[in-house]
């Protein structure tokens, strides 16, 4: 039966969202400019008619958005706006820096695991189990504590933690790869292991773990925003989102704007960068048939 | 033949949603089996013999498209309220499905499997159904029952999970069982033992059964009529006797000569029935098998032969019938 | 099964001395002298010489760590040089709080997720399955402490229903407690329900599609019988695997919660003693916090094998 069989999950898929989301609708769009916007912003900060991110003014504390003012002041008097666009920038910073060492780590990690085996994979994979045995931000904290707070501490810390799953997820795609026919048909050409590893599999695994970066930044952007909420990431008064979210806490009842709006911006910033990189893992999923 | 029948298909349809449109599993299907009676429903991959046995049971694909009636006991299974047609499953309705290590649940013990429809049907108290579902474990032939109801379908093989799937089906004393090619995924040592099992116990309980297979062989001598379906059509029905003292339509005759026989001198090449079965979503006008019966003519690829009888009930659908030699001989 | 708890107990061994090893080593990262920097203000050179003996700083590194070691495995991990505790008193001290908080997080997370991922899996890609998809995958890029401050603002600022940083403890009053304990409950057990429920509908989804459940709908079963029995069985395996991944997450979301709700539970004293630096609680804390994280997860694995049969007899 097996024209009924695949007649009938054919139907059955007919109704799953899943294949809705093959192409990239406008809501993909929306995240990507948003995420364009932020980053232009967060670049070109000092170029800007910004008001100065440090500037106190004693007797306008707490204002409400209004004309010099756009989204109007923290409780020390500092421009709000121009705080949160040079949030952006130790939030991206950290955000895109710390996914970006860990993923050149971590691929070549899990390359090499996943092509050689043998002990060098048991002892790759025995390293990442270490560090999955803590839980992540406790582990964070730690090194933090330890290390000292500054953002290339943060940088370094977070992109430690974050080699264990790209190390993974890097070899899981080397195994499903290594066996492929163009690796055999590589191999019996007498190609040397540099040449496939280069040419046959990290292309082929480049998709995928570029998808994974992406949602990467955005578990990177809301760990560096607990950290600096918690007063051990970006030191102050250096603007960072979640610093400010944690100084307008205190202000909450009478001036909420000063917490909500880092909060907003942050939130929109991390499910942009979800909503882009799940997008582009539904594309390059090999188990939906993308062939 | 005069009984009221306990089943009667009345020019079914099944539509199942596909990307490229509508695909017509079963078009213009009638049947009818009366009580404690067996039907053997034979086709190829594809003839929507499944689907068929699916439609009586309402279990299609979501989105499948019905038309016609199916009547059981009288009542219309395709207006059957949802609570009417839970009755009716696994209590008068019951159902055997084609691969038993995907059948049952991997979670749930053997036993309980048994004693949940008997719980469900016969209100039986949870203690009760387990001592039922031990002894029917032991009338299908499964040794230290009790040992056994307490087991996993994966501690077991694949033909006493099947024994186990019938011992569910027969649990609630069904008026129909439906076996949907209940020996296929099976060894061929266990194939026959099955089959026997499912006869033996339809006499024994004067159940009616359907028996869905893709090989002739597997009815010949077990089941009391046969159908064969093409493209999701009844080329030719007729009492098993009948049909294999003579089959009229030439597709028939094909898958008759596909089946290989052990009586044969070594070496005979098998014939396999040449091209496959046409596209179900793109429907022709003709007779869906002309494109690859040899005796095809060309009304045969304009014209769609109606299921029409002989004067002895053998029905078939065929312009150009194979001649009857039974008759002439006598 | 008792092969199988042998074997998951032989992995634990290597990967708890390595954790402890870990925590050993990160404690070394500290630029400059421990006891200076644990002292402060009150360093005096003799008070820097009673540490350094006290923590046996003189040695080689590795004779310290297995000096540390074998205390550890003597039960002792260390005694806080700031209030005289030991670290397993002040851990146990706060781990109730921290328990409730989680179990709070796990139950109100599973109460959520679990129905939604059922009423989705029943009809994928209807209105309501993409409307609870795109909630969960909104919830997902929300970070904890930006909830806890909504629902702080929204519930105690606002409305005034609940306490926002008033701790009641069990002890003195259950109700008390539970309002105390609501709102940060409430925002772990929001960011915990969505992958709960992703996982669990992907699942029923394929589970849905079995031939055994064609099977059971052929018996008559009731709809309620075969989603929760048949289908939710089977299809929970990932999830169990999932929620205990995800206790780490949520290890990470009561130290959030607990320093916004002022709990007086483990992830705040582990935040306190980064702030008072006071490193040995630090140490000792990050450890067991470690050992009691891969210990649930040893759990879960057994429980894995409680809910499939196949694994309980030693197959896959």
């Amino acid at each position: 039966m097996a024209a009924l069989d695949s007649a009938g999950k054919l139907a059955l898929e007919l109704e799953m969202p899943a294949r809705r989301r093959r192409r990239l609708g406008i809501v993909f769009w929306l995240a990507s400019s948003w995420i364009a916007l932020v980053v232009a912003l967060a670049i070109f900060a000092d170029l800007l008619p910004l008001a100065d991110p440090f500037a106190q003014a004693l007797l306008a504390r707490r204002a409400p958005p209004s004309a010099a003012h756009l989204l109007g002041t923290d409780a020390l008097g500092r421009d709000i706006l121009a705080r949160v666009i040079f949030g952006a920038r130790a939030s991206l910073e950290i955000g895109l820096l710390a996914p970006l060492a860990a993923t050149l780590v971590g691929t070549l990690l899990g390359m090499l695991s996943g092509y050689f085996r043998g002990r060098f994979e048991t002892f790759a994979i025995g390293t990442t189990d270490v560090l999955l045995a803590f839980p992540p931000l406790v582990l964070a904290l730690a090194i933090v504590a330890y290390l000292g707070q500054s953002v290339t501490n943060v940088i370094l810390v977070l992109a430690i933690l974050t080699v264990p799953a790209v190390t993974r997820v890097a070899r899981a795609a080397t195994l499903a790869i290594r066996e492929r026919e163009f690796v055999t048909a590589a191999r019996a050409l007498g190609a040397g292991h540099l040449r496939i590893l280069r040419r046959e599999i990290l292309p082929n695994i480049m998709l995928p773990l570029g998808a994974y970066f992406l949602v990467l930044v955005a578990v990177t952007v809301v760990v560096e925003g607990i950290l600096s909420f918690l007063g051990l990431g970006v030191p102050p008064p250096q603007p960072s989102w979640g610093g400010m979210i944690a100084e307008g806490r205190d202000s909450l009842d009478i001036a909420p704007h000063i917490a909500f709006i880092p909060a907003v911006a942050m939130f929109l910033t991390v499910l942009a960068f979800n909503l882009v990189g799940d997008s582009l893992r539904a594309i390059t999923d090999p188990r939906r048939g993308a062939s | 033949m005069s009984e009221t029948p306990l089943l009667e298909i009345e020019d079914l349809a099944v539509a199942l949603p596909t990307e490229r449109g509508p695909l017509r599993a079963v078009s213009g299907v009638s049947l009818s089996l009366a009580p404690s009676r067996s039907l053997g429903i034979v086709g190829e991959s594809g003839s929507g013999k499944t689907m068929l046995a699916r439609a009586i049971l309402r279990l299609l694909p979501p989105g499948a498209r019905l038309a016609g009636a199916i009547r059981f006991d009288g009542r219309d299974l395709l207006r059957l309220s949802r609570r009417d047609l839970r009755r009716l499953r696994g209590r008068e309705l019951a159902a055997v499905f084609q691969d038993p290590m995907t059948s049952l649940n991997p979670v749930l013990s053997i036993g309980s499997q048994i004693a949940e429809a008997l719980t469900e049907h016969m209100g039986l108290a949870a203690r009760a159904a387990m001592a039922r579902a031990v002894a029917l474990l032991a009338e299908v032939g499964i040794p230290e029952p009790e040992r056994r109801a307490h087991q996993f379908p994966h501690q077991l093989s694949g033909g006493m999970r099947q024994r186990v799937a019938i011992a569910i089906a027969l649990s609630c004393e069904p008026r129909l069982l439906i076996a949907d090619e209940p020996t296929t995924a099976l060894d061929v040592t266990v194939q026959a033992q099955i089959l026997d099992l499912l006869a033996r116990e339809r006499q024994k309980r004067h159940m009616a059964m359907i028996l869905i297979t893709h090989d002739l062989g597997v009815v010949a001598g077990r089941t009391d009529d046969v159908a064969v379906m093409y493209a999701g059509r009844i080329v030719e029905r007729a009492s098993t006797r009948a049909l294999f003292r003579q089959m009229r339509s030439p597709y028939a005759e094909a898958l008759m000569a596909a089946i290989p026989r052990l009586d044969a001198p070594p070496h005979t090449r098998l014939s396999a029935i040449a091209g496959s079965p046409p596209d179900p979503t793109r429907p022709t006008p003709g007779c869906p098998f002309s494109p690859r019966c040899r005796y095809a003519r060309e009304r045969c690829r304009s014209e769609a032969p109606p299921l029409s009888a002989d004067s002895r009930d053998h029905h078939y659908a065929c312009w150009f019938p194979l001649p009857d030699r039974s008759r002439a001989e006598v | 099964m008792l092969g199988l708890i042998g074997r998951r107990l032989a992995y634990l061994v290597p990967v708890i001395l390595a954790v402890t090893a870990l925590t050993f080593l990160i404690a070394n990262l500290l630029p400059g002298d421990l006891a200076i920097v644990m002292l402060g203000d009150q360093a005096t050179p003799e008070n820097v010489a009673a540490l350094h003996k006290q923590l046996g700083l003189d040695l080689p590194l590795w004779q310290q760590y297995l000096h540390w070691l074998w205390g550890v495995l003597h039960g002792d991990f260390g005694t806080s040089h700031r209030t005289g505790q030991t670290v397993l008193n002040a851990i146990a001290g706060r781990l109730p709080v921290t328990l409730e908080l989680l179990i709070m997080a796990e139950l109100g997370g599973i109460l959520i997720g679990v129905p939604l991922a059922i009423l989705c899996a029943v009809r994928p890609g209807s209105a309501f399955d993409r409307t609870v998809a795109g909630i969960a995958f909104g919830s997902l890029s929300v970070p904890p402490f930006m909830l806890a401050i909504l629902l702080i603002f929204v519930f105690a600022l606002r409305l005034h229903l609940l306490p926002a940083t008033a701790y009641v403890p069990l002890s003195d009053s259950l109700l008390g407690n539970l309002r105390s304990m609501a709102l940060p409950g409430a925002t772990l057990a929001l960011l915990e329900w969505p992958t709960i429920m992703r996982v669990l509908r992907s699942d029923m989804i394929s589970t849905l599609q079995e031939d055994y459940i064609a099977m059971a709908r052929a018996k008559g079963l009731s709809p309620r019988r075969i989603l929760l029995v048949h289908a939710l069985k089977p299809s929970s395996l990932t999830l169990v695997t999932v929620i205990g991944l995800n206790i780490g997450r949520l290890i990470g979301g009561a130290v959030i919660t607990e320093s916004i709700f002022a709990l007086p539970g483990v992830g705040r004293l582990l935040l306190e003693s980064i702030y008072l630096r006071d490193f040995i609680i630090l140490q000792g804390g990050v450890l067991l916090v470690a050992i009691g994280f891969v210990l649930v997860n040893f759990l879960v694995d057994m429980l894995y094998a409680v809910l499939d049969p196949r694994i309980r007899h030693g197959r896959a």
